[in-house]
């Protein structure tokens, strides 16, 4: 039988926690289903049980996080850890992966919280092994409490790549250099943005003490890297920078990148909702209203998985999408969701001032992607080169979804979850046209691989049921 | 490339990685067990052949591929180790390594 929930929320980050908290404290049945095998999402992964024997490596934020997950755990939300979603429809069917057996349940509505992942950003050696993301780097802090053997490079912009540095440095971990691509021109273009981000003087204030605790270590950092190549044969040998117009060369076996977060947007746009391109974010996301809803009816999508907009606003963006399910689903009416509402709302509002602000400072240089050299490549999967890719335009491929019977990319495994937003921005700048207007792949089900005795196993148990 | 900064006393599980009998902790990822035993490359790429290692660790790039008990391109980053599995580095679009 397939069990129907009268909500669904798909993900146990931040916004999905108090989502489900929220919704199930207003007397809605809620099952939560997340691929992790505890609540947290990658933000607070592992928040139940850290294996640091110090907390306070992770910081003050991180610990937040383990107040949702008491509220959620104390709720009564229905939870499926480990059990991911590989096909959504709009009729509210939700294809799961439990524990590895494969299984449906349908919902009255659904929340979609599945968060955000590092922009991919190529360059020269980038699929070699030894690069990693440092959102790679910090999950395996989190959760196992691995860290790097020797001397690490960290490179790119954004505050995780920071917020990295200073934890790694707290454990004793050795960093090569700090390798700043932030361009030069950002902290001008985000100052007219300041005097509103001033009003969340906190987030700003962490982010320069976490620049003062890596400087005092004696970090090497390098401002105004422009370039970034990973050279080696069967893994990384080194790393070689320009900055000033000079190259470097720092051996390594270990570098960590990051060009900020983006949403997760592969499950949205199997659904078919409407995404736009956020031009400060340079990334899709998909269209939401103030409570998160999209065009397909019955769905809401919450958290940074919406627009980054951090931690704190994907919590309150949750409690706002539960109030609005209860509504929704004639639990309260709109005078009493809107009354509710009112702390949530300030909050999200409070949060979101400072997100200009931080746009701006940490967008990414737009010649990392319009500059990119013909050899890089674009798609790990089916190694699909940014030359490949401006050969096809000139050829006449005019959007991502024709790239692919061009020439493969983003048909590979990950289905252009690491080529995608690079592709349209390519094919955009090559074209001379705006990216919206240029589109993005078309994402079909399975959301995650699937295999054809987990699929057997669906059909027996749904005759059986019949 | 990675060390562990010390032992978190948690239970062990023993797994093979290629062949080779490893203890690792219950509960950590394929992917976190074979980086800490230094076992890198995972694979080599479908296309051209060349050695790929985990880049995401959080399920989005596929570059962690490995053959898990028989069954080829499992993701090592969201497979949890369990007793007496078996792990294979794998060699292109699947099938073992030799
Ligand atoms: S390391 Fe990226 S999917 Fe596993």
């Amino acid at each position: 039988m397939t069990a129907r929930h009268e909500l669904a929320v798909i993900g146990a980050g931040p916004a999905g926690l108090a989502a489900a908290t929220t919704a199930t404290e207003l007397g809605l049945e809620v099952a939560i289903f997340d691929d992790q095998p505890a609540p947290g999402g990658q933000i607070y992964r592992g928040v139940e049980r850290t294996p640091l024997a110090d907390p306070a490596v992770l910081g003050e934020d991180y610990r937040r996080g383990a107040g949702l997950a008491e509220a959620f755990r104390a709720s009564g939300a229905a939870y499926h850890p480990s059990c991911g979603v590989w096909l959504l429809t709009p009729e509210r069917e939700i294809g799961l992966l439990d524990n590895g057996q494969a299984r449906f349940v349908t919902a009255g509505r659904v929340i979609i919280a599945g968060g955000a992942m590092e922009r991919p950003v190529p360059f020269p050696g980038w699929t070699l092994p030894g690069v990693m993301t440092a959102g790679a780097g910090q999950i395996l802090l989190k959760s196992v409490g691995m860290v790097p053997e020797k001397e690490v490079v960290l490179a790119g912009t954004g505050p995780l790549l920071l917020l990295l540095a200073a934890q790694y440095l707290r454990v004793g971990v050795r960093i090569a250099a700090l390798l700043d691509m932030t361009p030069r021109s950002n902290a001008l273009r985000a100052l007219p943005q300041l005097p509103a981000a001033l009003s969340a003087f906190g987030t700003l204030a962490k982010g320069l003490a976490l620049k003062r605790e890596i400087r005092r270590a004696g970090v090497r950092v390098v401002k105004g890297v422009t370039s970034l190549r990973a050279l080696g044969e069967a893994c990384l040998e080194a790393v070689v920078y320009e900055a000033g117009g000079r190259e470097q060369r720092l051996d390594s076996e270990l570098l960590l990148v990051h060009f900020g977060v983006i949403p997760d947007s592969n499950t949205t746009r199997s659904l078919g909702v409407r995404h736009l391109w956020d031009s400060r974010q340079l990334c899709w996301r998909p269209a939401v209203d103030a409570w998160g809803n999209t065009d397909v009816e019955g769905f809401a999508v919450v958290g940074d998985g919406a627009g980054i907009g951090g931690a704190l606003a994907a919590e309150h963006a949750g409690r706002l999408a539960a109030l609005e399910a209860a509504r929704a689903l004639g639990r309260i009416d709109v005078a009493e969701r809107d009354e509710r509402a009112a702390p949530a709302r300030a909050a999200v509002v409070k949060e979101l001032r400072v997100r200009p602000f931080l746009d701006a400072l940490f967008q990414p240089a737009p010649e990392l992607i319009s500059r990119l050299d013909d050899d890089t490549v674009v798609c790990r999967c089916e190694e699909v080169t940014a030359g490949q890719v401006r050969e096809a335009v000139g050829q006449g491929c005019t959007g991502p979804n024709q790239l692919k019977s061009f020439t493969r990319c983003g048909m590979g495994p990950c289905q252009g979850r690491q080529c995608g937003t690079t592709v349209s921005q390519l094919i955009g700048h090559t074209l001379g046209r705006p990216v919206e207007e240029i589109g993005a792949y078309r994402i079909r089900p399975p959301l995650k691989p699937i295999n054809l005795t987990q699929l057997a196993a669906l059909d027996s148990e749904e005759g059986e049921a019949a | 490339m990675f060390k562990k900064l010390h032992d978190d006393g948690a239970a062990r599980v023993t797994v093979t990685i290629d062949g080779q009998a490893v203890q690792v902790p219950a509960g950590e990822t394929v992917a976190a067990a074979t980086l800490i035993h230094g076992l890198s490359p995972f694979r080599t790429s479908a296309v051209s052949g060349v050695p790929r290692a985990p880049f995401c660790m959080m399920g989005v790039c596929f570059d962690c591929l490995v053959e898990i008990d028989g069954t080829p391109n499992r993701q090592a980053c969201q497979v949890r180790v369990a007793e007496g599995m078996a792990i294979r580095r794998q060699d292109g679009a699947g099938g073992s390594a030799p």
